[in-house]
């Protein structure tokens, strides 16, 4: 957990004085709509269908409870009592009336929070992997990196005027659980040839209309070049990424206009053209973001306490324990993922009361800390073995004890037209309606690992391109239809999703997804064989088949 | 439009010449970059001084042999969404240690003004009258900045790092 200084804080407490002023004059009418529209969405301010719409940044998805009660009373007092966790580490309230948008903003401040960078065409919240700092297969934690980053990148004087947003992923694990290839940049940590940290630099990923896997530049950039990489390669793409087309402006279009190599030669000799001034993360540097994560004071225990091994008697235990608890670095703790997926309701959604009674369970369980991931769950990162099956219990009481990580309900899904005034289709009661079908847990557990990701629109905030079903809203003269992908994925071995055919309407995509699980019930080899595999071994072929031949 | 220099109000001193009218004796000129990359060499020996209106999309590199006899350059934002003078503007003060005026010019606003002084320029054609009555407040709205730039104003980092005691040899 970051905790901040007072120069963080000074800073933060400036940026709310200086949005209020904004705020006044556009009430004023001294700025006008055109003016105002992109300052406010550099406070993570935008205007949708019926409202203000407020993205709060969590970087890295890390929360204290603390924070996590300030959202609630931000949810109770401001919004209409929830909010809305997204796929990229950030929150949003769908409510927010921009009067009260200054107190609001000063509330948030008092907590650390904000929504410096959240929207707009600058370098928005930095995402990592929701268990970093536990996960057992990572070689450093990211979010020291994630929070370099986060600093160097805010408010800076040269690159917030980009040619469109622009998101960095990183991860120090071997599993990618930050979805890293979709990122305009994705940082790897990986350790040199002397054993020193460094980073393998990827650019160019990204989802929206032209989906791009991010592809490789720098197989290792020492960790002190971190900071001027970074800026070599945003000032290549903030001279010549396009401003004359929304659609071509991200950074994938100007590396796939020049090919991979072409820009990766102009950013190494823009890297080596500053070498002599750019900025140097020095370990001294390092070291002192590092002494300001305050990590957990770890209790001394043993993994499979007794209290666990009496707990697996109660089979509703068990099932969650197989289902939402991960293994955790540090002998006698675990990872618990809170699924935000219930079945027949938003996915990512949050109620104040349901996060005041997490902040306390993380405060009594879990070292104070909460973390989100972009599949739109929860997780406490570091809970004691022998406290889960009171956990289990405390959680169950305020349903948020679900047993669907990672399967067929767990949908990833945007806000879609019941909010978004980009979107063409609705996405949310797509995802109810799927998760109805598939409420059975038997059956869902039966099914196994499988991800529905869904997108009322092209841009794609429900990553619909890496679902290994992607759902994607697209409007017909006035009514809504669904594209239907196969095969997409997010991790290390990112893939995107393939067509199936013609696109469905809106009442007709769960029937389609059932015929889809239907058809891979049949073909996979055995039970242990996943979704995605077994339309990795016999293509889309067969399930194009199934969907379309009674349509 | 208002101009501010090294953060006062004051009187635009240079006077923009087409490329086919004569060069008045005596007055600073901003000249566009066709007709000053035309003329360096002849101009490079003028008494009074000389400026380059550089527009967005030329690369500011053509300017790096002449920096030593300009006085001025006029960078341009079209648009303040377009950011690409920020760029410029930074490559001219930090890889080319050029010193003379950076002008910011076309939608120059006030919620811009802090991110303009910190990538380098010291002029303003301030786009609205308004705008230009709270320059100062505008460009203190902050008192520290994460990363360093060609302001060299003082970053976050060096006020958290005490320089490291040098120990004295015994």
């Amino acid at each position: 957990m970051y905790v901040y200084d007072e120069f963080d804080q000074t800073l933060l407490n400036e940026r709310v004085a200086e949005f209020s002023d904004q705020i006044k004059r556009r009430l004023s009418g001294e700025l006008s709509e055109e003016e105002f529209r992109p300052l406010r969405l550099m406070n993570g301010t935008y205007l949708q269908l019926h409202a203000y719409m407020l993205r709060i940044s969590i970087p890295y998805g890390t929360l204290s409870s603390k924070k996590l009660r300030m959202l609630a009373h931000i949810a109770r007092r401001y919004d209409r009592g929830y909010g809305h966790f997204t796929t990229r580490q950030n929150l949003q309230f769908h409510w927010i009336k921009l009067e009260d948008l200054p107190n609001a903003m000063a509330d948030l401040a008092s907590a650390g929070l904000h929504g410096i960078q959240t929207s707009g065409n600058c370098v928005r919240n930095i995402s990592t992997d929701q268990w970093a700092g536990v996960a057992r297969d990572e070689i450093a934690d990211p979010r020291i990196y994630a929070e370099i980053l986060r600093q160097h990148l805010t408010l800076h004087p040269e690159f917030s005027f980009l040619p469109r947003k622009f998101k960095i992923g990183i991860t120090g694990a071997a599993h990618d659980r930050a979805a890293v290839k979709m990122h305009d940049i994705g940082l790897w940590l990986r350790r040199g040839p002397n054993g020193e940290l460094g980073f393998e630099v990827a650019v160019g990923g990204g989802l929206g209309r032209t989906p791009y896997l991010a592809e490789t530049i720098r197989g290792f950039c020492p960790s002190r070049d971190l900071l001027g990489y970074v800026e070599a390669i945003l000032r290549v793409y903030n001279r010549y990424g396009r401003r004359d087309n929304i659609w071509k402006a991200r950074i994938k279009i100007l590396v796939h206009d020049l090919g991979v190599a072409k820009f990766r030669d102009e950013v190494e000799a823009e890297f080596e053209a500053s070498k002599d001034y750019a900025p140097v993360l020095d370990e001294r540097l390092v070291a002192e973001i590092t002494r300001r994560f305050h990590y957990p004071n770890f209790e001394n225990v043993e993994d499979n306490p007794p209290e666990l091994q009496a707990a697996f008697h109660d089979a509703r235990f068990r099932t969650w324990y197989f289902n939402a608890v991960a293994p955790h670095r540090v002998p006698g703790h675990a990872i618990v993922t809170i699924s935000l997926k219930p079945v027949g309701l938003t996915p990512g959604d949050c109620t104040a009361d349901q996060m005041e009674a997490l902040a306390d369970f993380a405060d009594q369980y879990g070292y104070g800390e909460i973390r989100n991931g972009h599949e739109q769950n929860l997780c406490l990162p570091s809970v004691r073995q022998r406290d889960l099956p009171a956990l289990w219990r405390k959680l169950d009481a305020v349903g948020l004890a679900l047993s669907n990580v990672n399967l067929i309900t767990d949908i990833i899904a945007c806000p879609g037209l019941d909010y978004c005034s980009l979107a063409n289709a609705r996405a949310i009661p797509v995802a109810m309606e799927i998760s109805k079908r598939f409420a059975d847990p038997d059956l869902q557990r039966n099914i196994g690992r499988l991800h529905i990701n869904i997108s009322g629109c092209i841009n794609a905030c429900g990553h619909h391109h890496i679902g290994h079903i992607g759902i994607l809203g697209v409007e017909k003269q006035g009514q809504e239809f669904y594209q239907i992908t196969l095969g997409g994925k997010a991790d290390e071995n990112a893939k995107l999703g393939t067509l199936i055919g013609p696109s469905v309407p809106f009442d007709k995509v769960a029937d389609v997804i059932e015929d889809v699980v239907a058809a891979y019930i049949e073909l996979r080899e055995r039970p242990e064989e996943i979704f995605i595999d077994t339309v990795r071994r016999v293509g889309i072929q067969p399930f194009k088949e199934r969907v379309y031949a009674v349509r | 439009m208002r101009f501010v220099k090294d953060g006062r109000a004051a009187e635009d001193p240079y006077r923009r010449v087409a490329d086919d009218a004569s060069l008045p004796d005596g007055v600073p000129v901003l000249l566009t970059g066709e007709r000053f990359l035309a003329d360096a060499a002849a101009l490079a020996s003028r008494a009074a001084p000389v400026g380059v209106i550089w527009p967005n999309n030329r690369e500011i590199e053509e300017l790096a042999p002449h920096l030593a006899h300009l006085a001025a350059i006029a960078l341009a934002f079209p648009t303040f969404r377009d950011g690409r003078a920020y760029s410029q503007a930074r490559l001219l003060r930090e890889r080319y240690h050029y010193r003379g005026e950076l002008r910011a010019t076309g939608q120059v606003l006030r919620d811009q003004f802090l991110f303009m002084l910190r990538a380098g320029f010291t002029a303003f054609e301030i786009a609205k009258d308004g705008d230009a009555d709270h320059f100062a407040d505008a460009v203190h709205r902050y008192t520290r900045f994460y990363q360093p730039s060609a302001d060299r104003r003082p970053v976050i980092a060096a006020v958290r790092q005490p320089p490291t005691p040098q120990r004295k040899s015994a």
